[in-house]
């Protein structure tokens, strides 16, 4: 079929549906995208060219010194001086030359290039060079300077780096001691208290809902002043550091509890009634009840708060900086991400390394839970505001 | 490292058994305190009423707990702190509203967050809108709403790096390793500083923010869009309406729900935007914001609660509103139920 045929078959307004997406697609993408590929570069080739020529190879400036004067040979009435620019196995190939640094891409490679002094010089794309004078050579070897395509090398040397000496590695799993506690507890607890808020008749119930559904939006601002009185108080009371995992597991337990009841009562208060009345008929207490009906039947629900809780709690930033020390042994992702954008401000090797590696978890649990996201999401937004 | 992840996992195994633990005894004792005898109907009954009474507060009990200590003290302590002095001991009435309204850096910090305010959510609903429509008529749409949809689960630190690196400057002959300036370069303008540039750079955080949330924006209205009963628009084709008639007359106003709780949703987070602004501009450069200034003034100079606690409540203030909307709908649908 011809490209016009197919275009026909398509339709114009369909091919610009689908054109339109893939622009947007792409350009939703390219921010990572950046990340990722500078990450596996090295140091040098990521301030020499954009991450985008990555895959194509950079041109390089690199000096190097020709061969000492003694090295030199006569032939006929010139003396020569010939080798091989790249010392020590450094490869690649010889775009341009030059003898100033200021102008590192004067002379073409391959071609004679007159350098005054009635030398002439040619470096050959493989590096090897005829240095020839009229004249005795004197003083030290020549200092060249060289425009080098380097073939695309990729390293994972920077990660290697950030895990170890940055600590990075350390700051993960204070990650996922913060994360994982934090976004299990909360689901017992919201999950037992939206069973009561939904199956159970008591008086202040319609209340204690309104209490709830209120208490989601209130923002973490207002909380973190007495918070920090209080958890200072109780560390000088008791003695202990008023900065701890305990501490932040509770808060953040805390600050997601709203969210967990009402999402959690949404669910639960939607199981079929026949299935509860028929198990209290049968004599099971409203314990036996929830563990054994209510708990496996809302798995999707819980699902959907999990990743919630897990992706609010890993990526946190404010209460980890306000709840957690900032030693080796407390500072998480996040936190540890910030310093160094304000430590190694334009090292990007070390920034875009530790970047992928605080965002790789979410990302992975992103993908592999996306149904259960996108239903707590709805649960959360369409059914109720 | 590995006693710490021991120590992590022992905390998850044992959290989880107290509070099962908890959950479990509560119920055993309250069956013991009130028992049921098999030969005393009475007695029986009433027991069983009692703990029909006491049962829905031990199961509510932990939450409440969390909710009170966590939520509701601390915003009645937040707004008496207000009218306290910097060490929240000695009450100096109104002087910290005084304060704020005649301080250049709290009126910079609120013509952000309305400028923010302004643009965020309308750009989020709009793009997401869009690409909602666009991806519902493609076969690989879901490919393309999973791509859109990734950036809500990088952190806003991380989103930071990312487009730090794209903002990247390097100043002389250097060669311009930020996408954006290595684009305006090609077509012929010079590279720019842009997280400095006075009032722009705020747009260059919000942009930020847009890219996180336009997929939350997109997955919703997505939803809402399909369902719109199909006969609806149907009849509209019949009737002649063009694509954009029944994106504009048919499809928006249906889901205009839809869109509010949307953006509402996205307004709620950006007055708390914190994490962007930390780490982009540290508020630098006249892009402050609320959430900033408070946790600035939380700290600065050992710390002012009381400037910090009314920062704290205008955030609040603004959100009040939301939250009583989000109530009486609540209220209505219990109502319904």
């Amino acid at each position: 079929m011809s490209a016009a045929a197919s275009l026909r078959r398509i339709g114009l307004p369909r091919l610009i549906v689908h054109v339109s997406v893939l622009v947007i697609c792409i350009i939703w993408l390219i921010p990572t995208l950046g990340i990722l590929v500078t990450s596996f570069r090295e140091a040098g080739q990521i301030t020499a060219s954009g991450w985008w020529t990555a895959f194509t190879g950079a041109a390089e400036t690199s000096a190097a010194r020709l061969g000492e004067p003694s090295t030199a040979k006569q032939e006929g009435a010139n003396y020569v001086i010939s080798g091989s620019a790249f010392e020590g196995g450094k490869g690649g190939t010889v775009r341009a030359f030059g003898t100033r640094v200021a102008a590192p891409t004067e002379f073409t490679a391959g071609q004679p290039a007159d350098i005054g002094n009635g030398e002439t010089l040619t470096i050959n794309e493989d590096g090897s060079y005829t240095y020839s004078k009229n004249a005795p050579f004197e003083g030290r070897g020549k200092r060249v300077y060289l425009s080098v395509a380097t073939p695309p090398s990729f390293t994972t040397e920077n990660y290697r780096t950030v895990l170890t000496s940055q600590g990075i590695g350390q700051s993960f799993v204070n990650s996922l001691t913060v994360a994982v506690p934090a976004t299990i507890i909360p689901i017992l607890i919201a999950a037992f208290a939206a069973y009561a808020l939904s199956w159970m008749e008591f008086p202040g119930r319609a209340l204690i809902i309104a209490l709830v559904v209120g208490l989601i939006v209130v923002p973490l601002q207002m909380s973190l002043i007495p918070l920090l009185k209080m958890y200072n108080e109780i560390g000088n009371f008791f003695g202990v550091p008023s900065r701890s995992y305990a501490g932040i597991w509770l808060a953040h337990s805390a600050f997601g509890m709203p969210l967990a009841i009402y999402l959690l009562r949404n669910y639960i208060s939607g199981l079929p009634r026949e299935i509860i009345e028929s198990a209290r008929v049968d004599g099971a207490s409203d314990f036996e009840i929830f563990v054994k009906i209510i708990l496996p039947l809302s798995f999707p629900a819980l699902a959907s708060f999990s990743i919630f809780q897990f992706l609010w709690t890993w990526n946190d930033l404010l209460v980890a900086m306000v709840f957690l020390g900032t030693g080796k042994d407390q500072l998480v992702l996040t936190g540890a991400l910030n310093a160094l954008l304000g430590s190694m401000g334009g090292k990007w090797e070390i920034l875009t390394a530790s970047a992928f590696i605080t965002i790789v978890v979410p990302i992975i649990v992103f993908f592999a839970l996306q149904r259960y996201l996108v239903r707590g999401l709805l649960a959360g937004s369409v059914k109720g505001g | 490292m590995i006693s710490q992840i021991v120590s992590a996992v022992g905390v998850v195994i044992a959290g989880v058994f107290v509070c099962a633990l908890y959950y479990w005894l509560s119920d055993k004792i309250l069956q013991a305190v009130f028992p049921v005898p098999v030969d005393n109907v009475r007695a029986a009954s009433v027991n069983l009423n009692r703990r029909a009474m006491v049962r829905p507060w031990l199961f509510l009990g932990p939450a409440l707990i969390l909710l009170v200590v966590y939520l509701v003290y601390p915003v009645v302590a937040t707004f008496i702190l207000s009218f306290y002095d910097r060490s929240g001991g000695n009450f100096v009435g109104l002087a910290n509203y005084r304060w704020a309204l005649q301080d250049a850096q709290f009126r910079q910090s609120i013509f952000n967050n309305i400028l923010w305010l302004a643009v965020v959510p309308a750009a989020c609903t709009f793009f997401g809108l869009v690409i909602a429509v666009l991806t519902d008529r493609i076969w690989w749409g879901n490919i393309a709403k999973s791509l859109i949809f990734m950036p809500m689960a990088i952190s806003f630190v991380g989103a930071s790096v990312i487009w730090k690196f794209i903002y990247e400057y390097r100043g002389g002959t250097e060669t311009q390793i930020g996408l954006l300036n290595a684009i305006v370069q090609a077509i012929g303008g010079s590279p720019q500083v842009w997280i400095s540039l006075p009032f722009w750079n705020n747009f260059f955080l919000m942009a930020i923010l847009i890219w996180i949330q336009t997929g939350f924006a997109m997955v919703i209205l997505s939803a809402a869009l399909r369902g719109i009963p199909e006969e609806t628009i149907e009849a509209a084709v019949i009737d002649g309406a063009s694509g954009w008639q029944i994106f504009w007359k048919i499809m928006v106003p249906q889901i205009w729900g839809t869109i509010a709780v949307v953006w509402t949703t996205i307004t709620i987070l950006v007055l708390k935007v914190f994490d962007i602004v930390l780490t982009m501009t540290n508020g630098q450069w006249n892009t402050m914001v609320l959430a900033n200034l408070m946790f600035d003034w939380m700290f600065r100079g050992g710390g002012d609660s009381g400037r910090s606690a009314v920062i704290a409540l205008v955030i609040m203030a603004a959100v009040t509103p939301i939250m009583i909307w989000n109530i009486r709908q609540a209220n209505k649908e219990m109502g319904g139920h």
